[in-house]
């Protein structure tokens, strides 16, 4: 017999890429899988219509305020033209509202009021209509620059030939205020993070239990190295749970640009407006993605063991449980050190792998530097290939153990069953 | 006779080894195999030396350890004690794309597609998935089951779920086969197809291993059988020398039924009916059937029998091993 098509042996990637290929392809395709994209749609879709709907009705109303520093002449100018054109252009322009500190204070410093994070304006113009300046973030000044432009126009004339020119100032905050500021998005990251692991990795623990139902688990164990069906499998998962954080994402998205004033007015929370983390949004979001990888392959190899030792999915829920809350557990201690950067809490935190992910999102937030994400992405790998490891072995001892004709059950805890065929053949 | 008897005496380190007569490499070699689940010896130094080309039948009651023997001659749990080789590896994974296995207990993913399933189980020993397929078609149709090639494994019947197993346990043509126990499950007309099957593998220079509770399935096809009861193998060797470990046994028939003739026959002699049954006496038969004629027997019918294979277990493993591996046969296999 010829052996020329078959390749060499396989290595632990390619075998595990035959396991990783047909999974992904099995779960993908399986109406399971389906409904359980749609399931939190079902909700977004709800909202989103409602978001919709209220967003239209109340689109002047959740306009952002801009507050006005002027005289009080150029205020009621610059309030008369807005009622102008707000009728024409909506929520193209923003709302404005004169600032009654400014008012009441002749050294009013905008800069200093915007710095200090007081009043809820997205930008504060002072100056006339004639000569505006526009003070305020960068990502708000280049927002409002163009309409508080025309409206400038039209406060000084009827009939403007011309756009004022406008001065900007970018008001940049303080080291302090920055920290303090992007708290916010390193929870709201770590949180993120959190649910979806939850969410997706428990696919993962009932695919072991589906494959010894399935009886194929001996073919794949007698073919292939253990840990290389362990590793394909986690993979696959990953790569579904990637689709599905699309699926999601691109309907949330959709939200967003449907909805996303209307959230924002309803919630009290503007996510444009959150501050932007220490290594930068593009690096943030690509390091989210790797920290959810690693957070997800190390929860995922856990409930891969636990479906490998299990036997019913009753006792997958039972031994699933303790894994949760310790999942629970690390996820508060992750959230708990966020404010407390460099201290042995922290440490403890990066240190042990499963909260390793979230407290190092949360640093990828509060702090730039790059090469402690590579040291612990090096190390959170290392636990997912020991977990791996140990999973294999585990299995290969406790569930290779007999024949098709003195398998015993085994309880997980107490004695042991009584069975006079065990071991058997 | 191409595998020579061996007795394991159970001592690793001085247990001589089967040699193969006509000095065939060997395919699968073990030495003091012992394996223990939970303090009990599941495996207790089984030594096992199969050439290549050989179909070699490991053969037992249920709950003898033959799964268990299997699973460390292909490396899916490691022995605690001993050695395996695998044409001449340590680990039989480094030469998966070498080997096909069907298990006992026959597990294919429901919904996939028998052609498919086929070129997955190909996939995992290292066959490209298009060459697979390509061959998964070919085998499908020889062996009468082109039309099923698109439908799912769910809506097969087990007999056509087995045979598409065993064609995923030979698409990647591997040089050793190993099922365990295949015949099980299997009405009479596939068990005769699988026979043919094996035999065909072996005359394509395949190794065939199978495991079985059914000495005849061994007997037709095996010419070397490891004999495995209560974790221990206490014969391994040829099917011929196993046979030949029992005398063969005489059967007469006699017009007389008295006489001095009757003190010539051997003490052990059982009589059954209108016969005499005893083994063949170690000097021949001739001496005896002289004395017979002398004494006027009266000699009606005379036979010599050899041992078959049963009567060598029996003999081998004890009565008890044969009287579970009897009623084995009795009940269907979970």
């Amino acid at each position: 017999m010829s052996t020329d098509m078959i390749r060499p042996r396989l290595n632990a990637l390619e075998a595990a890429w035959v396991i990783a290929r047909r999974d992904f392809v099995a779960v993908l395709f399986s109406r399971a899988f389906l409904f359980f994209l749609l399931g939190p749609l079902f909700p977004v879709f709800v909202g989103g219509l409602a978001g919709s709907i209220g967003g239209q009705v109340q689109r002047e109303a959740v306009s952002i305020d801009v507050g006005l520093a002027m005289s009080a002449g150029d205020n009621a100018a610059m309030i008369a033209a807005h009622d102008r054109l707000a009728p024409q252009l909506g929520g193209a322009v923003p709302a404005l509202r004169a600032v009654p500190e400014a008012a009441s204070d002749p050294t009013f410093n905008a800069r200093a009021f915007m710095e200090a994070r007081r009043g809820n304006y997205a930008a504060i113009v002072t100056g006339t209509p004639a000569a505006p300046a526009l003070i305020g973030t960068e990502g708000q000044i280049a927002r409002w620059q163009g309409p508080i432009g025309l409206i400038a126009a039209d406060a000084t004339s009827a009939a403007p030939t011309a756009f004022p020119v406008i001065t900007t100032e970018i008001v940049t905050t303080s080291a302090a205020s920055e920290r303090s500021s992007r708290i916010q998005t390193a929870q709201i990251a770590q949180m993120l993070l959190f649910l979806l692991t939850m969410l997706l990795a428990g696919m993962v623990l009932s695919n072991l239990v589906e494959e010894k139902a399935n009886k194929i688990i001996e073919i794949l164990a007698a073919a292939i190295p253990m840990d290389a069906v362990f590793m394909g499998k986690l993979f696959a998962m990953l790569g579904v749970s990637f689709v599905g954080i699309a699926v999601w994402g691109s309907a949330a998205w959709g939200l967003w640009a449907v909805g996303g004033e209307a959230i924002t007015q309803v919630s009290g929370f503007d996510l444009t407006r959150l501050p932007a983390p220490a290594v930068g949004w593009p690096l943030f979001i690509a390091l989210g993605v790797i920290y959810f990888s690693m957070a997800y392959l190390l929860l995922g190899a856990l409930f891969l063991t636990i479906g490998a030792m299990a036997n019913t999915v009753r006792e997958v829920q039972t031994l699933s449980m303790p894994v949760t809350m310790l999942q629970l557990m690390v996820f508060f201690l992750a959230a708990f050190t966020i404010n407390q950067p460099g201290s042995g809490m922290e440490m403890a935190a990066i240190a042990f792998p499963l909260s390793s992910p979230f407290a190092m999102l949360a640093r990828a937030a509060m702090e730039p530097q790059l090469w402690t994400h590579a040291l612990a992405l090096a190390w959170q790998a290392l636990a997912v290939i020991g977990i791996v490891k140990g999973g294999s072995l585990l299995f290969r001892k406790r569930v290779m153990k007999s024949g098709g004709a003195g398998r015993v059950k085994q309880p997980w805890f107490g004695r042991r069953a009584p069975g006079p065929l065990e071991p058997a053949e | 006779m191409a595998v020579s008897d061996h007795t394991s005496s159970g001592n690793h380190g001085t247990a001589t080894f089967a040699i193969p007569v006509d000095a065939r490499p060997l395919a699968v070699e073990a030495r003091g195999l012992v394996k223990s689940f939970d303090g009990t010896r599941a495996v207790d130094g089984v030594d096992i030396a199969i050439p290549e080309g050989a179909i070699y039948g490991i053969l037992g009651p249920n709950g003898a350890g033959k799964t268990t023997t299997l699973r460390m001659l292909l490396g899916i749990i490691d022995p605690d004690e001993g050695v395996r080789r695998v044409f001449g590896h340590d680990r039989p994974h480094d030469i998966g794309r070498l080997i096909g296995y069907l298990p006992e207990e026959r597990g294919l993913y429901p919904a996939m597609k028998c052609i498919e399933a086929i070129a997955f189980m190909g996939a995992l020993r290292g066959l490209p998935l298009k060459e697979g397929r390509k061959r998964a078609a070919e085998l499908l149709e020889r062996h009468g089951l082109g039309y099923a090639a698109n439908r799912q494994i769910r809506q097969l019947s087990k007999g056509m779920a087995q045979t598409v197993q065993l064609l995923g346990t030979l698409v990647h043509q591997p040089r050793l086969v190993v099922l365990d126990e295949p015949f099980s499950g299997l009405d009479a007309i596939n068990q005769g197809k699988l026979e043919l099957m094996i035999r065909a593998l072996a005359e394509d220079g395949v190794t065939v291993i199978f495991s079985t509770h059914v000495i005849h399935h061994a007997e037709r096809l095996c010419e070397g059988v490891a004999i495995i009861a209560g974790g221990k193998v206490p014969y391994a060797g040829s099917v011929e020398a196993a046979r030949d470990r029992i005398p063969a046994q005489v059967r007469l028939e006699t017009r007389a039924r008295e006489g001095a003739w009757l003190s010539a026959l051997p003490a052990d002699t059982r009589r059954n009916g209108d016969f005499f049954q005893f083994p063949l006496p170690a000097t021949g038969i001739e001496p005896l059937l002289r004395q017979l004629i002398e004494g006027e027997a009266g000699i009606l019918s005379l036979s010599i029998e050899r041992a078959g294979l049963h009567d060598a277990f029996v003999a081998i493993a004890g009565e008890a091993a044969a009287r579970q591996l009897e009623a084995d046969n009795q009940e269907p296999r979970a």
